[in-house]
């Protein structure tokens, strides 16, 4: 069969690498992946479209009448469409494909909870580079419900001093992204690492600071690729650390420390610390006053011609239309994203002038998801896009002073 | 093996923190729809682990429970696979699926084209 007329199905969960605290997955508990990451295909393509349709047809016609006006903003389109039977049973099915997910992940890592535990610990005892601080309080933005509805958040454990979150949140992104990040999940770092490797050629990093840093998903790849780069990798849920350390030194970036602290206090570092601080699908989960004082510590600590880089989804510009906005914020509302629609809603760039960066020493770029395609598809963008979950996101960036240190230098 | 006293199905049954947003008028209606996407869920499992056994007899003839469980598909197998899953997801959802046409072009009801046909 030629490749071309081939349908658009999930690759096998099967395809899955597996690290050294991987959950060993069943074959039905594969199955379940495999229907969940198809029916997440079907739901963002095949059904999706009836969203714009009942949008164009029904929705805005009669909000038209009602109101004699355009709707002004995507909450008024949200409220519109949440009256509408179509947009609500997509939603209702959708909800249930991330409730399904949580539940499946979890069934899989907690019934082997105390092997995974064991295994983390082989990796995790006595070592230095993880380094557990129980003084550090979950801050309101992580507890005030649990993020993308996964139970117990990243700070939850079922057992106490268990990994359960971290291999939770790992093994199941396969099922929501359909395969879209690659095999270990870490389509965003290795972009990363091709990003600025063709930007910077040459250069390496001295000291890496990765905020947020979850499973560590997003910083092995980066610090594989810069093996005498100091990495520290900090987050403020112990629980996702144990499985993120673990996980990190079994795939052998041995480079990097997982430390249990706040983004918005960063005091232990000294300014002009590292020369990379960066936030990966991380600034969405904090807070109206978090966000801005993250950006301030992060500008800080960064040393001058050092890169500051946020990966996220693009913000709503005035130039995306409201009924993507409105689309775009479907998380914010169902799927347990508190601040998701207020931090789209920023202009990022303000937001780091604020933090201390000059306008032009700003940039913006997008970051596709570098994985094997011969096995991982590209997520589509655009018509059929999973909007929220598109291996392909928006990276805010700026290197800090670099035209002053120029400038000097001529 | 997980000590006794720790529940791992009940504690994989955990609710996620926050209020769960209402989709249908009647509460019973979202129950009913969780417990549906979940059967058609394990259908979809139970075939894909027919799949998995056709495959290996096919090859070996005989098979045992631990060759079924480290049964990994070949490129083409997984692709089969999928198209499997895919088919199964189109044919279980034809309702919600027929709404998306529904939205495309609204039809007159049945009653109206009785009389319109009464007429012609």
């Amino acid at each position: 069969m030629n490749d071309d007329q081939k349908l658009d199905v999930a690759p096998p969960y099967n395809a899955v690498a597996r690290h050294g605290v991987s959950p060993n997955p069943s074959h039905d508990e594969i199955a379940r992946f495999d229907f969940l990451a198809n029916f997440n295909k079907f739901m963002a393509s095949a059904l999706g479209t009836g969203n714009q349709l009942a949008y164009d047809n029904r929705v805005l016609p009669k909000f038209k009448k009602e109101h004699g006006r355009e709707p002004k903003d995507r909450f008024e389109i949200r409220r519109a469409m949440n009256e509408d039977p179509f947009h609500l049973f997509w939603s209702a099915l959708k909800r249930n494909s991330m409730e399904m997910r949580q539940q499946n992940g979890r069934a899989i890592v907690l019934r082997q909870i105390d092997e995974l535990n064991a295994k983390a610990r082989q990796f995790n005892e006595g070592r230095d580079t993880l380094e557990l601080n129980p003084e550090i309080e979950v801050p309101r933005y992580q507890s005030a419900v649990d993020i993308h509805c996964m139970p117990g958040s990243y700070h939850g454990e079922e057992l106490p001093g268990d990994v359960s979150a971290g291999a939770n949140y790992d093994c199941g992104i396969f099922a929501t992204t359909g395969g879209g990040l690659g095999a270990l999940t870490d389509g965003g770092g290795m972009a990363l690492v091709e990003w600025i490797k063709k930007e910077r050629p040459g250069w390496a990093p001295r000291r890496v600071l990765d905020i947020g840093c979850t499973v560590g998903h997003n910083i092995v790849p980066l610090a594989l690729a810069f093996p005498d780069c100091e990495v520290v990798a900090i987050d403020t849920a112990a629980p996702i650390l144990r499985y993120a350390h673990a996980r990190a030194q079994s795939l052998g970036a041995t480079n990097i420390q997982f430390i249990q602290a706040s983004a918005e206090d960063l005091s232990r570092w000294d300014d002009g610390t590292f020369d990379w601080v960066q936030t990966t699908m991380f600034l969405h989960e904090t807070s109206g006053k978090a966000l801005p004082s993250i950006l301030k510590e992060g500008y800080r600590v960064l040393a001058d011609d050092g890169l500051m880089l946020h990966l996220e989804q693009p913000e709503y510009h005035d130039g995306m239309p409201l009924f993507e906005q409105f689309l775009r914020d479907w998380d914010a509302f169902n799927n347990n994203e508190p601040f998701w629609s207020s931090m789209h809603a920023l202009d990022m760039k303000d937001e780091m002038i604020s933090a201390g960066f000059d306008r032009d020493e700003l940039f913006e770029t997008g970051v596709r998801a570098v994985v094997d395609r011969e096995i991982f598809p590209e997520n589509a963008t655009g018509e059929g896009e999973d909007h929220g979950r598109a291996a392909f996101w928006h990276a805010y960036g700026a290197w800090k002073n670099a035209s002053a240190i120029q400038e000097a230098a001529e | 093996m997980t000590d006794s006293a720790f529940d791992w199905m009940a504690a994989a049954n955990k609710k996620a923190k926050g209020k769960r947003p209402e989709y249908f008028d009647d509460p019973e209606d979202e129950r009913m729809l969780s417990i549906l996407m979940a059967v058609a869920g394990e259908v979809s499992v139970l075939r894909e682990r027919m799949d998995t056994v056709e495959r290996l007899l096919e090859t070996k003839g005989t098979i045992s429970r631990d060759d079924i469980e480290s049964y990994v598909p070949d490129k083409n197998a997984a692709y089969e696979r999928g198209v499997m899953i895919r088919e199964y997801i189109y044919r279980v959802m034809r309702g919600p699926h027929q709404m998306v046409e529904e939205l495309k072009e609204a039809e007159p009801s049945l009653e109206e084209l009785s009389k319109e046909l009464r007429e012609i």
